[in-house]
């Protein structure tokens, strides 16, 4: 069970979140079919750190970008996506 | 290999049960194999055998990180069936359930295998319309399928809540009768036992923690225990397939989530059937030894732990006992629970590598246990010709950019989504 801290809700049950993908699996909108299809089915699927998107589904419903291990479930960050006045 | 028959437990029985002999050996690993299998669950167990009994391939090495059937094949509910609705996987799975059919005689190990049937209850008449179409397409594949009315299943499973204001009102369902549970340890006892009696090398605690490579190809395996070289290499390690292919610089199309059980005190029989739902996610069988065996959904986001969240025990505990609510009186005995490869359509990926001389098994998904007999074989069929089974053909790599996914559940790209 995680205890996820939500920039906008603060501390949270896991249970209100939803993960999306990892940041890395993210597609462009202008990707090209050969780069989606390396986006989308070439894994890292690594076991430590791991940089990923969820949702604070049944809360704010912000995505969010987490920082967690998949082997502890850690979370060392939760910041809101995309980054605030970046745009990106 | 001493056989094992009527007789021979009858004079290990007078003779106190103290001559009986190892199952198989434990042998330090040779410099080469013909081929090595990564991987000591059930999958790589059965491929070893095949690999030796129907390709006359002796040089067989298993390497197993820790002990022969302590991933998943540990860890699952035991359930076989050949029920699913893509063409694809139905040829696959019920190459498989026959191959399950004789293996306990073939092997001379009692593997329980129990056809004791699979129902899937329908909650709806969208269900039943659901188990309709599936009966007819699985009897078209010429597999069995039988739909049932509502007071069919409640004559099959006195248990069942068919009271008016049941939670999960019973509309119906579609049985399986071949479908059934078998003895998920003894599967892999028996492989290694009868592996081990063609002379493959089953080799335990031996972590593969690279490949030796030549010009591109993978020559062999470097290990904990030292370099094995190896004409072929297959990976057979669901649950850790991203980190074993990683290890030769591949990423695959799999996320690696954890699937939780959990089992009750033992009670006696109460359930002589599989039960599954068409819309709920909770299914349900009775141990040989009388624990009642529950098994839900994924936890829905990557993870090795091997520890599953509290909120899918509650979830799939509320199911079971809305379906059968003389559950609410046991208690749970343990829960645990496996990490499984999640491919990107929930379907297994068996097929070459865009390695060289390495070889995948894996992406099991949810679905592994069952398909154990049909997957080793296929596995062997791959590993010892270099070519697919036309029944494995379907299942390559490659099928993820061609976009050729076998889908069954309908969920696109997103594990999390099935």
């Amino acid at each position: 069970m995680m205890l996820i801290a939500c920039p906008h809700c603060g501390p949270r049950a896991h249970v209100e979140f939803a993960y999306e993908r990892t940041m890395d699996a993210i597609l462009p909108l202008d990707t090209t079919p050969e780069d989606a299809a390396r986006i989308l089915y070439q894994r890292e699927n690594p076991r430590g750190f791991s940089d990923e998107l969820w949702r604070h589904t049944h809360g704010c419903r912000a995505w969010l970008r987490l920082t967690r291990h998949t082997g502890t479930h850690e979370i060392t960050a939760v910041v809101p996506w995309p980054a605030v006045g970046t745009g990106a | 290999m001493k056989r094992f028959s009527a007789l021979a437990l009858l004079r290990a029985g007078l003779e106190g049960q103290k001559r009986w002999p190892r199952h198989w050996r434990d042998p330090d690993p040779r410099s080469h194999y013909d081929v090595i299998v990564i991987g000591g669950g059930g999958h790589g167990l059965a491929t070893a055998y095949y690999l030796a009994k129907t390709h006359g391939v002796r040089s067989v090495a298993v390497l197993e990180r820790a002990w022969i059937g302590g991933g998943n094949t540990g860890r699952n509910t035991t359930i076989v069936r050949s029920n699913y609705r893509q063409p694809q996987l139905q040829r696959l799975l019920e190459y498989s359930l026959k191959t399950w059919e004789t293996l306990s005689d073939e092997l001379n190990y009692n593997l329980m295998f129990s056809q004791r049937g699979a129902v899937f209850l329908g909650h709806s008449d969208a269900d039943m319309g659901k188990l309709a179409e599936r009966g007819d397409a699985l009897r078209c594949a010429g597999i069995d399928a039988e739909l049932m009315s509502r007071e069919a299943v409640a004559r099959l499973i006195p248990v069942l809540d068919m009271s008016p204001d049941a939670r999960f009102p019973v509309f119906g369902g579609l049985i399986q009768k071949r479908g059934g549970t078998a003895r998920h340890d003894a599967v892999a006892w028996g492989y290694a036992r009868a592996a081990d009696a063609l002379g493959v090398d089953v080799i335990q605690n031996c972590e593969v923690t690279g490949f030796l490579m030549t010009g591109g190809r993978v020559t062999g395996v470097k290990t904990t225990r030292g370099e094995i070289g190896a004409g072929r290499v297959g990976i057979c390690v669901a649950g850790s397939s991203g980190l074993v292919a990683g290890l030769a610089g591949l990423k695959l199309p799999i996320e690696s989530h954890l699937l939780q059980a959990f089992v009750s005190e033992p009670i006696k029989p109460m359930l002589d059937t599989v039960v599954m739902s068409q819309s709920i996610h909770a299914y349900i069988s009775q141990s040989d030894k009388g624990e009642m065996v529950v098994g839900g959904d994924p936890d829905h986001y990557p993870t090795y732990s091997q520890r599953g969240s509290p909120l899918r025990i509650e979830e799939v505990a509320s199911q079971a006992i809305g379906l059968i609510p003389a559950m609410s009186r046991l208690r749970m005995l343990r829960c645990w629970a496996g990490t499984t490869d999640m491919s990107f359509d929930g379907s297994p990926i068996i097929g070459p590598t865009p390695v060289e001389g390495l070889y995948l098994n894996g992406g099991w998904c949810y679905g592994g246990f069952k398909a154990t007999p049909g997957s080793g074989r296929l596995y062997a069929h791959l590993l010892a010709t270099g070519n697919s089974h036309e029944i494995a053909v379907p299942f390559s790599l490659n099928r993820f950019e061609r976009g050729a996914t076998i889908d069954e559940a309908g969920a696109g790209p997103a594990p999390q989504a099935r």
